[in-house]
């Protein structure tokens, strides 16, 4: 028994493959008989061949739009979401600046309920589907938007994500848009792969990887890193949320979620990543989400407040 | 297809129980772990199968990280959490070659891993084998579901945090189990308050009751609410878990024989002691 061999994310020729493997995009991917017996056959032989077609489209759509920031992180529940949407919305206080969101995470969308648009819907157009504006400036697309109630589940397998996640890029509406942000799922699958597939042609930005401090998260966020550098995607940087927990009531801090290795600061030092910054933990961030409003907006004197804006001034002059 | 390979292994285990929550981060694989201490030292013999494929945190969590698995003539060994192996763990963490390797891998490719575990490892006799899975309604739950189906698996415990927006994912999840009739043991509440050390006061970090309410709310048994235990954090993050974690700095080293007598000086361990206690209750009256 060996160790489990992973599926390079773009094109190339997986190192346990046979041979004479024909390519994973090669119309005969999987079917060429130098692929009988290859551990990946089955893998390529469901997957389309080819370069896909629609790649073109997909980067005609998006090319008016100047930033395309991922928002990644392995571990489910660090603040992918609630990161990616006070992002939006600082970015939006400036009334010329446009900016769009997606919500990749197909099994469990968060963001209509986080960005206060819950129940809207999305219309049809001649110029393609119309995202739901959270505000004159600040678009968002998700498929909660598309579900009857908020008890209907998304039970679909990996194709079927993708082709969603694609019409999202192909058939959305997005017009001329200054920051593009993706909010993904949990993990390095189908969903992160057809993201970066898709904006091949169109580039990405870079990554800013969400983390909390505690070793189990840093652990699964070690593996969104080598995601990002087999996929090629650059990481603008580190952000640490929920580190620290201040008492309302008599101001001690707690650790709750204890840097045992050191937090996101030791993991970014090891890795040469810039850390971003910490974010404390703040009952009232979860409140602020649980309503649908900006955070720091409601709080913005709240050193939880401070330390967002100042991550997303950082981030804002990283991307130039 | 035919999954009687899978059938044999589940011959000799008594109870097969799922742990989901659409949402991630909520505590799914410390709350596996917590009823799986439980269980083992209420004296049952218990299995923990991580398929949480893309992020494995169980082997961490255990203490187990760095062990790889060996492969013996009846199947996969587990890899033992305790001395007297009460408590044995699979997951793909003992398979990668370092911590920071990242499985990138889509649908099918996870569900045939998945097949493997239930088909090749040898769990030997079994009370109980807990199954942690990842965030979401997608491949990995299809595939458990569908391979283990045929050999009636007891449920699933659902987790969630209180806060509105893990619900929403968490309504999605128990719709799921109903469609694919997985009948829903029970509900538990994780990170419901936070007692601060410093002053006792208790803090709603994520807020409190949503859990209750929505178990009411879907018919779902609620089997309890956990609050946030800074000593079980640590008791997860720490690599040596026969040293029970100080609160306090100037506090007595205490030592133990293994991570289940370890647990049992947590606080939590009381309420999961409970809601272990609870399901083998209803388990064993089925």
């Amino acid at each position: 028994m060996s160790a489990p061999q992973n599926t390079p994310p773009v094109g190339e020729v997986p190192p346990d493959a046979n041979e004479h493997c024909p390519g994973p995009e090669s119309a005969s991917a999987g079917k060429a008989a130098g692929c009988e017996g290859c551990p990946n056959q089955e893998i390529c032989s469901t997957q389309a061949a080819g370069p896909d077609p629609d790649l073109p489209l997909v980067a005609e759509r998006l090319q008016n739009i100047r930033h395309k920031l991922l928002v990644l992180s392995g571990k489910g529940g660090v603040g992918k979401s609630t990161f990616t949407s006070q992002l939006a919305f600082a970015l939006a206080t400036d009334e010329s600046t446009e900016v769009g969101v997606v919500d990749i995470d197909i099994c469990g969308p968060s963001l209509p309920k986080i960005m206060g648009s819950e129940r809207e819907q999305v219309h049809g157009a001649s110029g393609g589907w119309q995202p739901v504006y959270v505000q004159d400036n600040l678009a968002l697309m998700s498929i909660g938007f598309m579900l009857p109630d908020d008890e209907a589940a998304v039970i679909w397998r990996g194709p079927k994500k993708s082709g969603m996640i694609k019409q999202f890029l192909k058939d959305v509406d997005w017009g001329t848009l200054d920051y593009l942000l993706f909010d993904t799922p949990p993990g390095t699958s189908d969903e992160h792969l057809a993201v970066v597939q898709l904006l091949r042609d169109s580039g990405v930005t870079g990554a800013i990887i969400v983390t909390t401090p505690q070793e189990v998260a840093l652990q699964d966020v070690r593996k969104e890193i080598d995601f990002c550098r087999k996929a090629k995607v650059p990481i603008i940087g580190v952000v640490e949320n929920m580190s620290g927990f201040v008492c309302p009531s008599c101001h001690g801090e707690s650790l709750i979620f204890y840097p045992s290795t050191g937090g996101a600061r030791a993991l970014c030092d090891e890795l040469g990543i810039p850390l971003l910054g910490s974010i404390p933990l703040d009952p009232r961030i979860g409140q602020a989400c649980d309503q649908g409003t900006s955070f720091l907006d409601t709080c913005a004197s709240s050193p939880a407040a401070q330390a967002y804006t100042k991550i997303i001034e950082s981030i804002k002059s990283l991307v130039g | 297809m035919s999954n009687s390979a899978v059938g044999e292994r589940l011959s000799t285990i008594k109870h097969v129980v799922l742990v989901l929550s659409g949402k991630g981060g909520v505590g799914k694989s410390s709350c596996t772990v917590q009823l799986a201490l439980s269980l083992a030292h209420q004296g049952h013999k218990v299995g923990v199968l991580d398929i949480d494929l893309c992020g494995p945190s169980i082997p961490h969590m255990l203490g187990l990280s760095g062990h790889s698995i060996h492969q013996a003539s009846a199947g996969w060994v587990p890899v033992f959490a305790d001395p007297s192996k009460q408590l044995g763990c699979m997951s793909i963490g003992f398979l990668l070659p370092s911590k920071d390797s990242s499985v990138v891998w889509r649908g099918p490719k996870k569900n045939a891993m998945i097949k493997q575990f239930l088909s090749d490892v040898y769990w030997g006799t079994l009370d109980y084998l807990l199954i942690d899975t990842p965030p979401g309604t997608s491949d990995e739950h299809l595939a458990a579901v569908e391979y283990l189906q045929e050999w009636n698996p007891d449920g699933a415990v659902i987790v969630t945090t209180p806060q509105a927006v893990a619900l929403s994912d968490v309504k999605k999840e128990i719709s799921f189990c109903h469609k694919v009739g997985l009948p829903v043991l029970g509900l538990i509440e994780n990170m419901s308050g936070f007692v601060c050390p410093h002053c006792a006061e208790c803090t709603n970090v994520f807020s409190t009751g949503g859990g209750e309410g929505l178990a009411k709310h879907m018919d779902v048994r609620f089997l309890g609410r956990a609050p946030i235990d800074p000593s079980l954090v640590m008791l997860l993050e720490q690599d040596d878990k026969t040293v029970v974690p100080k609160l306090a700095a100037d506090d007595e080293e205490v030592r133990t024989n293994s991570i289940v007598e370890t647990y049992q000086h947590c606080e939590l361990s009381k309420i999961f002691g409970r809601i272990s206690k609870e399901l083998d209750d209803m388990l064993e009256a089925k």
